[in-house]
């Protein structure tokens, strides 16, 4: 019941607001529409009846599949991720205005369905085309309202996530014709038993689709631009819900499906990831561009994401499973700042800011608890996380998890340099006449901070939450 | 039999429509009605009731599956018919002629979907061309109009002299016209080596059919012959005549292929077939500046994906071509539909149309993500049924991972239409549109993410 009103709220309330002309109306009408969800999405997470946490109808009997969603430790959570994410974006950007304003809201909440159904879907042919939807809105919001450069950035971001999932379906072909009954249930392709070669060949075709979402280099191209360009609102749910979908996938189609596949290739990915950790942590060290440097530093922390995931340590995944929620709020919380600084002062360049401080204190004083969170000092919530992570990695190498390593000095250097740059020293001509942000930005990123503290202070009920779905992968991959 | 005679006589009744009414507008009407009693005759005929009890002796043979896919044609020239009227009219004064001529292709689309003899297959694939031929040039001071249908026409004849080359062949290697007849032993012993005859035979046939389906290599006509024709007869000809080639062609092939598999290598040779084809109607559409063009290469593109189903022959190949039918056939009469409407054709010529006309905007954008296969419409379930019956054989997946590859290149031409009516500025120019031909387009539209919902709409017909 749950997981079908989940998807159907949003839906039908960004299909009615596509027809809403009053912008006022349209931006009330998404900010009750996410609230709902929110608080059904909290009702979510602490049921624990299985019949709320169900939903299951016919849908295309003839090929064997389902309209199925279900609700398990980890995808509570990333409703929880992705429904406290809308809210918080439309309400720090309450004050932005946007040309046709009904069909940019409406997007947003049809978005927030498409990632509702992904994270829901325990059939595969549904997983398959909520994976699509999601994009679909995300493509026309940031082709429509984003920068100069859009229209080539969003293309080159929608091309390549399109060709990623069309190997998956793929993919999705090759299991299904494996399974004895010719379903797309989700168990069904659990109970699979494919040879070794069989894995081997499949694996590349999920690992290609999920590795560009999520992205691990090198797949990784399309993401800084298509951070930099689209609207800051998409942007947020870009980063901090969309990519997440991909490490999501693998947790839950990957890992337990392909065992041997993982076994073998496990090495390989980390190398990659840790390659992308390292070498996206200096780029973001030399960016000039405030979206830009937190893009980059989004690559980082999802590759160090999944390196840990394959490490396949119960410590590694247990972390990556917390992170994709502190991860996710914590990188909306420095899009929410970027983009009050760039209303105000018109620019994003690290070389025009500066001096901020004295301008904003209220602003100032949020921002860097955010920036020790994106470094992940201790009492914020990140630092449980890549403690976790980095844990997990350290069991399966402890080479790799040196290298990685190192990208925590490197996250401190870009993230204190940014605070720095924009908020202290001289002020810059384009700041010398801001003034603080106003009350709705401050009180969500309040929001954020408080989320920020009490997690980092008191992570245990999360990672109750997520228990169930780390210890059954942990089973499916050990298995073999 | 209903819809073949059925269409005859409707494409006669037309000719002398026009004796009878001055009023260019009334035709439509007529060939609307005409459209809804084939349709409904046609149906009949699939619950068992034939009007005309004429014994062919099994040179026709009537199976569900064709039936069905006459009935789909039907429907579709019919939303056509409505959605085009218009256009239809603009071009000369022989409009009740060009109705009948479109009648007489159903009737030869009839033929084609009831074939059991390789002489009906010739005869349905005449019929079926020469009124195409005669629409092509239906321009008559169209300079580019004569070009293309006197290319098509040559095309056209010579690929029709390789089909009887190669029915004579056939005969000589089975020493019958039915395509079900195989070898006989009886007539030549126990000598195996003369179904190299049959083979060869085959061969000349498949080049012909993939001439009439614009497979490459044999495909220079169709960008020349669609462009150059008046738009509204190349969404014809792009749509249900190239479904009901498609159903010709795996008629054809079905029996014949397990036949000779033993001496030839079929997979290998489809699979040349298709990867040539996606790669030129893929790449070449990719650099047009000509929305209709682009159009042109992309229904070469959209048949390479259409040919998986004569590579895989098999259930989920059957049911994935009706839908394709249906999908791409509604989505190109759109997409067409509205090019028509266009004063300027190129990419450019899309700029803001969004702004100016939202409703042809919105549609349109539904009929080319269906044609890019992208989910919720009904050109993804056409393009995943594709894709799952050749996963089901289980070789050539390598071919299914180049396919994909492809239909992600196909967003990318289709895709600049959608950016250029949506997120460029500028003015574009639409002729005039009556709220009626909206509510059409937004039908239209519906119906693709119906299916695109619930493909079992169209498929469930099929069975029962």
């Amino acid at each position: 019941m749950i997981p079908s009103l989940l998807i159907l709220i949003p839906v039908i309330a960004g299909l009615a607001s596509l027809f809403i002309q009053n912008e006022k109306a349209a931006k009330g009408w998404a900010l009750v529409a996410s609230l709902a969800t929110l608080c059904l999405a909290v009702a979510g997470a602490c049921s624990h009846r299985v019949t709320e946490l169900q939903a299951d109808a016919s849908w295309l009997p003839a090929l064997g599949s389902r309209f199925s969603l279900s609700m398990d430790g980890m995808a509570k959570m990333l409703v929880l991720l992705n429904a406290v994410a809308l809210p918080l974006a439309i309400g720090a950007t309450y004050k932005n205005s946007y040309e046709k304003s009904g069909s940019f809201y409406g997007l947003l909440l049809l978005m927030q369905a498409g990632m509702m159904g992904v994270f829901l879907a325990s059939d595969a042919l549904l997983f398959y085309f909520f994976w699509e939807l999601a994009l679909i809105p995300a493509y026309f919001l940031s082709s429509k309202w984003g920068g100069e450069k859009r229209i080539q950035a969003t293309f080159k971001f929608f091309v390549y996530t399109f060709a990623g999932s069309l190997l998956m379906l793929v993919g999705i072909l090759y299991l299904y014709f494996k399974t004895p009954e010719h379903s797309f249930a989700i168990q069904a392709f659990y109970n699979l038993h494919l040879s070794d070669s069989e894995q081997f060949f499949a694996f590349w075709l999920f690992f290609i689709a999920f590795a560009i979402k999520i992205p691990i280099f090198p797949f990784h191209t399309w993401q800084p631009d298509a951070y930099e360009q689209s609207p800051t609102v998409v942007t947020m749910l870009l980063s901090g819900v969309m990519v997440k979908m991909g490490i999501y996938a693998v947790i839950r189609w990957l890992l337990p499906v392909f065992p041997a596949a993982v076994a073998r290739y496990d090495h390989l990915v980390i190398l990659l990831s840790v390659i992308g950790i390292l070498y996206a942590s200096l780029i973001a060290i030399r960016q000039d561009d405030m979206k830009r440097l937190i893009a980059y530093s989004s690559i980082a922390h999802l590759g160090l994401m999944a390196a840990a995931l394959f490490a396949k340590q119960q410590v590694g995944i247990q972390g990556v499973m917390i992170q994709m929620f502190n991860h996710g709020v914590n990188v909306i919380g420095l899009w929410i700042v970027a983009d009050a600084i760039e209303k105000q002062t018109g620019t994003r360049k690290f070389s025009q800011l500066g001096g901020l401080a004295q301008k904003a204190p209220g602003l100032a004083i949020l921002f860097v608890i955010m920036a020790f969170a994106n470094v992940a000092l201790p009492l914020t919530n990140a630092f449980i996380g890549e403690f976790m992570m980095f844990n997990g990695l350290f069991r399966h190498s402890i080479w790799m998890a040196a290298i990685a390593c190192i990208s925590i000095i490197l996250a401190a250097v870009y993230t204190l340099g940014m605070v720095q740059k924009v908020f202290y020293g001289n002020t810059a001509p384009a700041t010398d006449h801001s003034v603080d942000s106003s009350l709705n930005i401050k009180l969500m990123l309040a929001i954020l901070v408080i989320i920020i503290i009490a997690l980092g202070v008191y992570p245990q009920p999360m990672l109750q939450l997520t228990n169930d779905t780390v210890n059954a992968v942990l089973a499916k991959i050990h298995s073999i | 039999m209903n819809a073949i005679i059925l269409s005859a006589v409707w494409g006669v009744i037309m000719m002398f429509s026009s004796i009878l009414f001055k009023n260019k507008g009334a035709f439509k009407y007529i060939a609307a009605i005409g459209l809804i009693v084939l349709t409904v005759a046609n149906i009949a005929n699939t619950y068992g009731c034939d009007f005309f009890n004429i014994n062919t002796h099994e040179m026709l043979r009537y199976t569900r599956f064709g039936l069905f896919f006459n009935t789909i044609a039907f429907l579709c020239t019919l939303i056509y018919v409505l959605l085009s009227g218009k256009e239809i009219e603009k071009h000369g004064n022989y409009v009740a002629e060009y109705y009948a001529l479109i009648f007489f292709v159903l009737c030869g689309v009839s033929i084609l979907t009831s074939f059991n003899n390789l002489l009906m297959l010739f005869l349905g694939i005449e019929i079926l061309s020469i009124p195409l031929y005669i629409l092509t040039g239906s321009d008559k001071r169209n300079l580019k109009g004569n070009e293309a249908a006197l290319k098509y026409f040559l095309m056209g004849s010579f690929s029709t002299g390789l089909m009887l080359m190669g029915i004579a062949l056939i005969y000589g290697g089975t020493g019958s016209f039915q395509i079900d007849v195989v070898r006989s032993a009886t007539l030549f012993g126990t000598f195996s080596g003369i179904s190299f005859l049959e083979v060869a035979g085959l061969l000349f046939m498949l080049v012909a059919m993939a001439f009439k389906v614009s497979a490459a290599p044999f495909h220079f006509w169709t960008p020349d012959v669609y462009d150059g024709a008046p738009t509204v007869f190349t969404s014809f000809m792009a749509t249900v005549v190239k479904a009901a080639a498609f159903i010709a062609f795996i008629k054809l092939f079905e029996v014949r292929i397990a036949d000779t598999s033993a001496v030839i290598n079929w997979g290998m040779l489809l699979s040349l077939l298709i990867i040539a084809t996606l790669l030129i109607g893929n790449i070449t559409a990719v650099f047009q500046q000509s929305v209709k063009r682009m159009l042109a290469y992309s229904s070469i593109a959209q048949a390479g994906f259409m040919l998986f189903a004569v590579f895989s022959l098999n259930d989920f190949a059957k049911e994935g071509l009706i839908l394709y039918a249906v999908a791409y056939s509604l989505a190109t009469i759109g997409s067409f539909a509205i090019l028509a409407k266009m004063k300027d054709i190129t990419f450019e010529g899309f700029n803001g149309l969004a702004k100016s006309h939202p409703v042809l905007a919105a549609t349109n954008t539904i009929f080319l993500l269906s044609l890019a296969g992208i989910p919720l419409t009904a050109g993804f379930f056409a393009k995943y049924y594709m894709l799952a019956s050749v996963v089901k054989t289980g070789h050539y997946l390598w071919l299914v991972i180049l396919g994909v590859l492809f239909a992600a290149v196909s967003v990318y031409y289709y895709f600049r239409v959608i950016q250029a009516m949506y997120f460029k500025e500028g003015d574009a120019q639409a002729e005039d549109v009556t709220p009626g031909f909206k509510i059409g387009l937004i039908i239209v539209a519906a119906l693709i993410i119906l299916v695109g919902i619930y493909p079992q709409v169209v498929l469930n017909w099929l069975y029962f």
